[in-house]
Parts: structure tokens; sequence; C-alpha cells
């Protein structure tokens, strides 16, 4: 099992006839993700040949794509002027699942696209600026380097995506279900708490990593969470002690405004919830192994 | 971006909120001119107030009543070059005199939380607004605002309905409209107008702003490079920007490299934990001395950039590159950084500490070590990295 994401998946790629999109359609394909489509319109019709023989079909529309493939997923990699237009389409077709990978969207863009979604109701959103999420050995819906690690009984749930990698890497002897990046825009579709509770509700997911950083108060609101509805055993990163009041640390949604956002209210409010909280991503790591031992023991 | 009020207000002005008249000047002597130009209507009375992106000017002496021409010049003069909350003020708006009756609050804003955007209003204007939302959550009204709708006529109406307004409701719900518009118009995250003002003859007018943009939309709004405060700006930083670069300015002394914004976000606090383990070393502190993120391609001129910036800070003693190879690979990253440093030459006199993990990370390596350049050292683990660049930035001489 796995969260949002198996090995049953069909995938499209919004944008795969683009540079990103064609490259990553490549390395999604090499993880065995069951590609089905791209979709760029006024490209219907034509194929993009990938290793290997794989020769993939391109759609003039997501509608088109999923009426003929019968795709439950979307992966976006289209510039941010058209993001709020491609995810539209998605929503409009019905598609379960759509994974915006593109950074730099206007948040006015994406607090648009978000409350239409939800209206929808049909389509769950990942990301902006994200690197998707993968369930190793079934499926790959995103950028996050398929060969770290291997299946395994942890859960994976970050605001970044090279300290999902970093994560992935220290704990790649245990392996994951499933590892979701939901990004660092100060508006995303796909929360912590949303990840928390289907690792609670994933029978093969034994404990949860959760990585946070600096602004919003989604990490408080996971805390709260956590201490109502979640079972299993959580160890928690945040990142961004050091970062200045008043400055964007990189992700546009990374910023301490005054004094709400800090990293040390949200390790103290997780902390509070009974997570335990490392100091680094290796002594989080740790704290992850000695939960893994303690369940095989 | 956050706006200086001037340009809030002119902001205002060009999407129909009512504001009064007023121009900036930078030297005193052309406050006379302006104030007798924007005070024509008030009797000659204007204001003089500070431009500083920061709260509590008027407490600091930066807003100031003139009657005249003459008391106009004098508060630019000392007003001008004054220092508030580290801010040195370098613009003053000299804006018409109000003969101000009550003070409202509204503001619409991104509510992250709830992913939607969020209006709020007050008849108690001119306060601290967090303040009063924390003392008497009761004055303030909050409600949701659809983004695919925005406020239109009935939210306005509601809005100014649960802030308790008995008077005035219709120029209230224009002045909420109008700001909408802004919002709109100009990718906002944030208007505010504190105070909205009742004069004694009945006006409803905008007196003082705050306008927050969204960067990311910079695309559709090419004039926009107008707007950006150069003279405050750091001038590492205005040099990263215009190499690309995603960096700002702290105030250690290890300079940070890394890929992605949460990995360096995590390199900054490892150093920080690493210095505070060693302790002062001759009055010296290991502390990060910026958040510089290349990204995902770290080729060689991007590393070449990244680190012509960080030497060019005087406080930097060592640099520590912390690189995990998700989709880029070890060892074009250690090329990157092997090419870099013949590119800087003699310009590179620092020592560097480099922690490479992930894609190809043994090939990475070896590059590395081959090389052999005098100044690098390789780490094998992001915890050791950056204790050996806290020890070297305490132990070199420099």
């Amino acid at each position: 099992m796995a969260i949002f994401l198996d090995s049953d998946s069909k995938v499209i790629v919004q944008g795969m006839t683009g540079s990103e999109g064609r490259k990553h359609t490549q390395r999604m394909l090499r993880s065995g993700t069951s590609i089905v489509g791209g979709v760029t319109p006024g490209k219907g019709g034509q194929t993009v040949d990938f290793e290997d023989g794989v020769q993939v079909p391109v759609f003039g529309s997501v509608a088109e794509a999923v009426e003929a493939t019968g795709a439950d997923v979307t992966v976006i990699f289209v510039p941010a002027k058209f993001t709020k237009g491609a995810v539209v389409e998605a929503v409009d077709a019905g598609i379960p699942l759509a994974v915006v990978i593109t950074e730099g969207v206007p948040v006015k863009d994406t607090a648009e696209l978000y409350t239409y979604a939800a209206q929808a109701g049909t389509t769950r959103l990942v990301g902006p600026n994200c690197p998707g999420l993968i369930s190793p050995g079934q499926s790959n819906a995103g950028i996050i380097p398929a060969d770290i690690t291997k299946a395994g009984p942890i859960g994976l749930v970050s605001k970044s995506g090279t300290l999902t990698y970093q994560m992935m890497f220290e704990l790649r002897d245990v392996g994951f279900t499933s590892c979701v990046g939901i990004g660092g825009d100060p508006v995303i579709g796909t929360t912590h708490i949303d990840c928390l509770k289907a690792f609670e509700e994933d029978p093969d997911t034994l404990a949860i990593v959760m990585i946070g950083e600096i602004g919003g108060d989604a990490e408080e609101r996971a805390a709260d969470y956590i201490r109502e509805h979640v079972t299993k055993p959580v160890v928690g990163y945040v990142a961004g002690f050091t970062a200045p009041e008043g400055k964007t640390m990189g992700h546009a949604g990374a910023i301490v405004s005054g004094s709400s956002g800090t990293a040390e209210a949200k390790k103290e409010a997780l902390e509070a919830a009974g997570v335990r909280v490392g100091k680094t991503p290796s002594q989080t790591a740790e704290l992850l192994h000695e939960i893994v031992r303690g369940l095989q023991g | 971006m956050d706006l200086f009020e001037y340009q809030a207000r002119d902001m205002f002005e060009a999407h129909g909120v009512p504001v009064l008249p007023a121009e900036v000047v930078t030297d005193p002597a052309e406050a006379a001119a302006v104030a007798e130009r924007v005070g024509a209507a008030s009797g000659g009375v204007v204001v003089v107030k500070a431009q500083v992106k920061t709260g509590g000017r008027g407490k600091a002496g930066g807003v100031k009543l003139a009657r005249s021409p003459q008391e106009a010049t004098e508060a630019a003069e000392q007003i001008l070059g004054m220092d508030i909350k580290g801010h040195t003020v370098g613009t003053v708006m000299i804006a018409q005199g109000a003969r101000i009756a009550e003070e409202y609050y509204v503001s619409l804003l991104l509510d992250r939380a709830n992913r939607t955007l969020l209006a709020m209003c007050s008849k108690e204007g001119g306060v601290e607004i967090e303040q009063l939302a924390v003392e008497r959550p009761e004055a303030l009204a909050r409600v949701p605002v659809d983004p695919l709708v925005g406020i239109d006529a009935a939210t306005a109406a509601e809005i100014v309905q649960q802030a308790g307004f008995t008077t005035d409701q219709d120029a209230i719900a224009d002045v909420l409209q109008q700001l909408w518009k802004v919002y709109e118009a100009e990718d906002a995250t944030l208007v505010e107008v504190n105070p909205l003002v009742k004069t004694e003859d009945g006006a409803i007018l905008a007196l003082d702003g705050k306008v927050s943009l969204d960067d990311n939309a910079d695309f559709r709004h090419p004039d926009r490079a107008e707007l950006v405060d150069a003279a405050s700006a750091d001038p590492l930083e205005a040099k990263a920007k215009e190499k690309g670069l995603n960096y700002v300015k702290l105030d250690g002394n290890v300079g940070i490299i890394g890929n992605g914004a949460g990995l360096v976000m995590s390199t900054l606090d490892v150093v920080a934990y690493a210095g505070e383990d060693l302790g002062e070393v001759d009055g010296v502190l290991a502390r990060p001395a910026n958040f510089l993120d290349i990204g995902g391609g770290a080729s060689a001129e991007v590393m070449a950039d990244g680190l012509d910036v960080i030497l060019g800070d005087e406080q930097v003693r060592s640099v520590f590159v912390n690189v995990f190879g998700g989709i880029t690979s070890c060892d074009a990253v250690a090329n990157g950084i092997v090419q870099a440093l013949e590119m800087l030459g003699d310009k590179e006199t620092k020592p560097l500490v480099v922690r490479l993990d992930g894609n190809n990370v043994e090939e990475g390596r070896r590059i590395l070590t081959e090389a052999g350049h005098p100044l690098v050292t390789l780490a094998d683990t992001m915890d050791g990295a950056a204790r050996k660049a806290a020890e070297l930035a305490v132990t070199t001489n420099s």
C-alpha cells in the first residue's frame, strides 16, 4: 500500500513536449511509472519517443487524454503563466490527482485554482512548487529521484524537495511507503494534515516523518491534528531557526513575519503534541531509526 | 515586496481609492514649493511623513504637522536622514492636512491558513491592528473573500455590516471594492488602509496605506522594477540578484552555498549549532553568513557566481558547500566547483568545506580529491561538514 499513488496509477504529463517535461517523463518511466500520455494544446496526435522504444501519445487536452487512456494522475510542468489554466483543465476533466511541479506561480492564481478545485471536489492538488510524490517501487509522479531508496514502512511529508531527498537518503536502509513533497508556497493544495491522515489510514505505514519550515502555521495545525488523530509514531524536523524576520528564504512561503511563523514555535507545538523533533536531518533520521528498531524488537 | 506609503498611495489613487493630494521630496529645498501646492486647499496645512518600511515612525518623530511652507521645510530637514529602527529616511511625503473626525481600519489579505482571501474591517482604526485583534477581537470584523469572486457589492455590504457601521455604509463599501481592484490588478498579497478616516466635513479618505506585492507575479507587471528600493538594498544582495542568485545576507562568518531552499535553511541551522557547540574562540563565534540556494543546476558559472558573492562578504572566514545531488549528479557539481575555483583564481582565498551526497557521489568525490585544491576539504556528512566549516571560521586568520 501507499498513499495517493500506487502501481495502478495511470499518469499523464501536462507539458511533456517541453524540455523539463520530457526529461522528467523519461525519469518517471525509468522508475517504473505507468505513463499513458502527454498533453500539449495543439500537439494532439503526435507521439514522443523515449528510451527502450517506448512511445507516449500526446493529446490536445486533458479531457481527451483521460477519455483515451483512463488516466487518474496528471503531473504538470507547464510554465507559471499557464499553470492556472492547466490545473483548471485537469479539474474540469475530473482527474483525481493533479501534481503541480511548476515554481513561481503567482499566489493569486494558486488561491484561485485551489478554490476552483475545492469547489469542484473531484481533484486532489499537490503543490505547486513541489517535487511531487513517490511510492517507491510502485510509481513516481514528479521529480523525486527514484533510486535514493526503496519501499518500506515510513511515510514522509515535506515542504522541501532537497530535504525530502536528504531524509530518504538518511533512511534508505528502512524505506518508504510514500514520500510527498507538498511544496513551500504560501498556498498549497495537499497539506501536512492531509498526508498525516492518509498515512494514519495506510496499514503499511508504521511511522511518519514530517518536515516543516518557517512561515505560516501549517506545522502548528498539523501538531493539533497529530494530538487528536494520529496513533502512529511521528518524528519531525523544522528548518529555519536562524532565518531573520521579514526575509523570504528561497521558498515564497518561507518567511517569519513579526513573531509568527518561527521555527521555534513550530518545534514547540510539535513537541507538545508528542512528536520527537530532531535538531538536524541526521538526528531526525536517527530518532526514526530508534523507532523502527523498537517496532521490530 | 513591501511598498513605501507613497507608492501605496499612488496605487490607491490609480484604482479610485480616495486619497489626499501628496508629493514626495528627497531634498528639504524642494519642500516649500510642494507644501504650497498640496496645502493649497487646506489653508497651507500639510503633514510631512518619513517614508520607511517599518512601523512606529510617528513615535520616532517621523511625522510632523506643518502650517506653512517654512515649517514644511524645517520638518523635512529634521526628518530626512533620520534613523527609524535601522532605516535611514531618504524620502518624505508631503500630504495635504485633513481634519479627522473618526478613524477606521480596512484591509484585504491572503489568508494562508484557509487558502483564501480575508477582509478585515473595524470602526476603531489608527491603532496597531494586531493589538486590537488580540485585545478586542469583537471590534474587528473578519470576512472570508472567495478568490474567484472578490469583493463584489454584496460582499462589501456584508463586511461593512459586520464591522457595525451605522453611517457612511455606502462610501466604505465603495472603498472596499476599490481595494479589491488594487489587490486584483496589482497582484497584491496585502492591501491595508490604516487609518481610513472620516473628515470633519464628512469625506471618507485613505490616510495611510500598506501594500505588499507578490514577486511571483512580476511577469504580469513589466514596470515593477521602478518600485524597487535600490538605495537601501544590501550591496551583496543586489549583486546576487543581478546574477539571478537566491541570496540573503546574514550576519555571520561561515558562507553557505547549497541546493534547495529547505536544505539551505537547514544548513544554516546546522552551522549555527556547530558554532554554539564550539563556543567563542578568541572572541569569534561561528555563525552562518548568508542563505544562498543555487537550485538544481549547480553549473560552474552558477557556482563561481555564488562563490564570488560570498567571498565579497568581508565577514566570511570559511565557506560550506552543501549539495544533495537529486536530479543534478554530484560529478557535475564537483566539476562546477573545480572550474569555479579556476575561474576565481587568486580571488578565492577562504577555506572551502564540501559535502556531497546522492546521485553519482563517488565520482563527485573522486573529482574533488584528484583536483586536490589546497583550500578544499571534503566531508562525509552534513553535520561533520558544518563542524569543520565552523572550526575553520574561528581558527582562520583573516
